[in-house]
């Protein structure tokens, strides 16, 4: 059965100035599963999470092409507010970036600007995404803690939940692993693996590897350009382009 | 001929500590010099009384009352403009021409003697929008003077705030209005406070912008209309009419205590407000 589409991608083009980051892209992601996205560095995966949900905006150069439905609906559209779109699409940041304030306060600080007030509302809000980031155990005593005295792995476990108190539907993680240990890594992948049942997940990521654990799907970017997409286990074991079976091989990136 | 390492190394502690030593012993010089002849004249009269006689006997009851009123009357008016504007300056506008040609004026207005500021307040809010000598009119003119200090502060103090803290904001939806509310001016804030103290001092220890505005009445003020006197001005009168030399320096001293109060709880809050920020 084939699955449901989340977001459908029509050939987009992103530009900062007269640099061309995104060439001509066509491809869709499917609903509640892990997308994940490969390449060496400079191929434009970030900028491809980063023009999902118009954070690429901040960026007065920037200047996009083509068109992004979500839901079948036009998030580049006039209509469109960014700052709805970013409250149905989360992100997660390469580096742990916690705000400077506490545990409580980084989770709670997306719903509060929704306007949730509510003390018992904003505990569960809280204990839930915490619990689902695989960090609740760890924080549960001491959640006025100042955020940037966990450790890297409990920081970037801690800005998922932040990203799930949104309630987002779809998570885009830049390569959320790249400053992390193994066992941190792991951690992450496996709050992934659980998550993805409740969201859709793009995930880009600098280690191959990672793709191969938790993608359901991958695709292949180089150099701006989308050069391959399919079932993990088939662009791994069986990819059509020559290229990406050098990249996941190995052999150049 | 190369000096040994070791010889320079001494030179620069010798010359460095010398240079320190210097600006302590001055600092420790003139404040010890005018407490030895202010502190005799302190007494509960001289501050809870109404001066006498020009000020020749008497406390200072009134100037004190000015002093505290007349800066935080400054900061009031000079603070929202001030941190408004460099929020402006920097998150709501690209560098461009216009914004350096506003940094520019800013910075020539910082370097404007005060006794011009003194003679524009007279003309524009003494005489031609009629406020007479009075606490607005000197609270107005001092909120100008100290207005380049703080948006350059504060500016400071915003760009030193990570863009990371920024981009994060915005991921969860934040407007760029919320993010400067709730990540930008709070994590600005020890910065802008540092401006802000600099406002206070310079407001304080203003005489000449002050006597032309804010006048120089020794009456108690009972609302913003009425003409106030700091100690800085009673100071420089009682001085230069030759009305109390005893007088002048008891000033001074409780000017100085004043000052150093001032700091004190500023630097009080300061730490108490980092303190809350990282627990």
């Amino acid at each position: 059965m084939e699955p449901k589409v989340k977001i459908s991608v029509q050939n987009l083009s992103v530009f900062f100035g007269r640099h061309q980051a995104l060439r001509n892209l066509t491809l869709n992601v499917p609903a509640n599963r892990i997308l994940g996205i490969i390449g060496p560095a400079s191929s434009g995966k970030t900028t491809f999470l980063r023009t999902l949900n118009r954070m690429n905006e901040l960026d007065p150069d920037n200047r996009v092409e083509g068109r992004i439905l979500m839901d079948g609906l036009d998030i580049y559209h006039p209509s469109q507010s960014a700052v709805q779109l970013r409250k149905r699409v989360g992100m997660v940041f390469a580096l742990p970036m916690p705000l400077p304030m506490s545990i409580y306060d980084n989770v709670t600080y997306g719903p509060r600007l929704c306007g949730i007030r509510n003390r018992a509302a904003l505990d569960e809000i809280v204990e839930r995404t915490l619990t689902a980031a695989f960090l609740w155990d760890e924080v549960k005593d001491r959640l006025n803690l100042l955020a940037l005295r966990l450790s890297g792995g409990q920081q970037q476990r801690l800005c998922l939940a932040r990203t799930l108190a949104m309630e987002p539907e779809v998570v885009l993680l830049d390569e959320p692993c790249s400053g992390l240990d193994p066992i941190s890594t792991a951690r992450i992948e496996d709050a992934l693996s659980v998550l993805k049942e409740r969201y859709t997940i793009i995930l880009v990521t600098n280690n191959t590897k990672q793709a191969s654990r938790v993608a359901d799907e991958t695709a292949f970017f180089l150099m701006g350009e989308l050069i391959e997409m399919g079932e993990t286990a088939r662009i791994f074991t069986v990819p059509k382009d020559q290229r990406t079976s050098d990249y996941v091989t190995g052999r150049f990136g | 001929m190369r000096v040994s390492p070791k010889i320079t190394q001494a030179l620069a502690v010798i010359l460095l500590g010398a240079a320190t030593l210097l600006t302590v012993v001055v600092l420790v010089l003139i404040i010890a010099f005018v407490l030895k002849r202010g502190v005799p004249e302190i007494s509960w009269e001289f501050l809870s009384t109404k001066p006498r006689e020009m000020g020749k006997a008497g406390g200072i009851l009134p100037t004190i009352l000015g002093t505290v009123l007349l800066p935080l009357l400054a900061i009031a008016i000079a603070l929202p403009m001030g941190v408004g504007t460099a929020v402006y300056l920097t998150e709501y506008t690209r560098e461009n021409r216009i914004t350096k040609i506003i940094r520019f004026g800013t910075d020539c207005l910082a370097g404007i003697p005060s006794i011009i500021f003194g003679l524009f307040g007279y003309i524009f809010f003494v005489t031609m929008l009629g406020m007479g000598w009075s606490m607005l009119s000197g609270g107005l003119t001092l909120a100008i003077m100290i207005l380049p200090t703080i948006i350059r502060t504060s500016e400071e103090a915003i760009r030193s705030v990570p863009q990371a803290y920024r981009e994060v904001s915005c991921s969860l939806a934040a407007t760029n209005w919320e993010t400067v509310y709730k990540v930008v001016l709070p994590n600005a804030l020890p910065g802008i406070m540092t401006g802000v103290m600099l406002g206070i001092g310079r407001s304080i220890g203003e005489t000449a912008a002050v006597i032309f505005t804010a006048g120089s009445s020794l009456m108690m003020p009972n609302s913003l209309n009425d003409s106030v006197r700091t100690m800085s001005v009673h100071f420089y009168l009682l001085a230069r009419e030759g009305i109390s030399t005893e007088k002048a320096y008891a000033t001074a001293a409780v000017l100085v205590f004043a000052v150093l109060l001032v700091n004190l709880i500023a630097y009080w809050m300061m730490n108490r407000f980092i303190a809350k920020r990282s627990r």
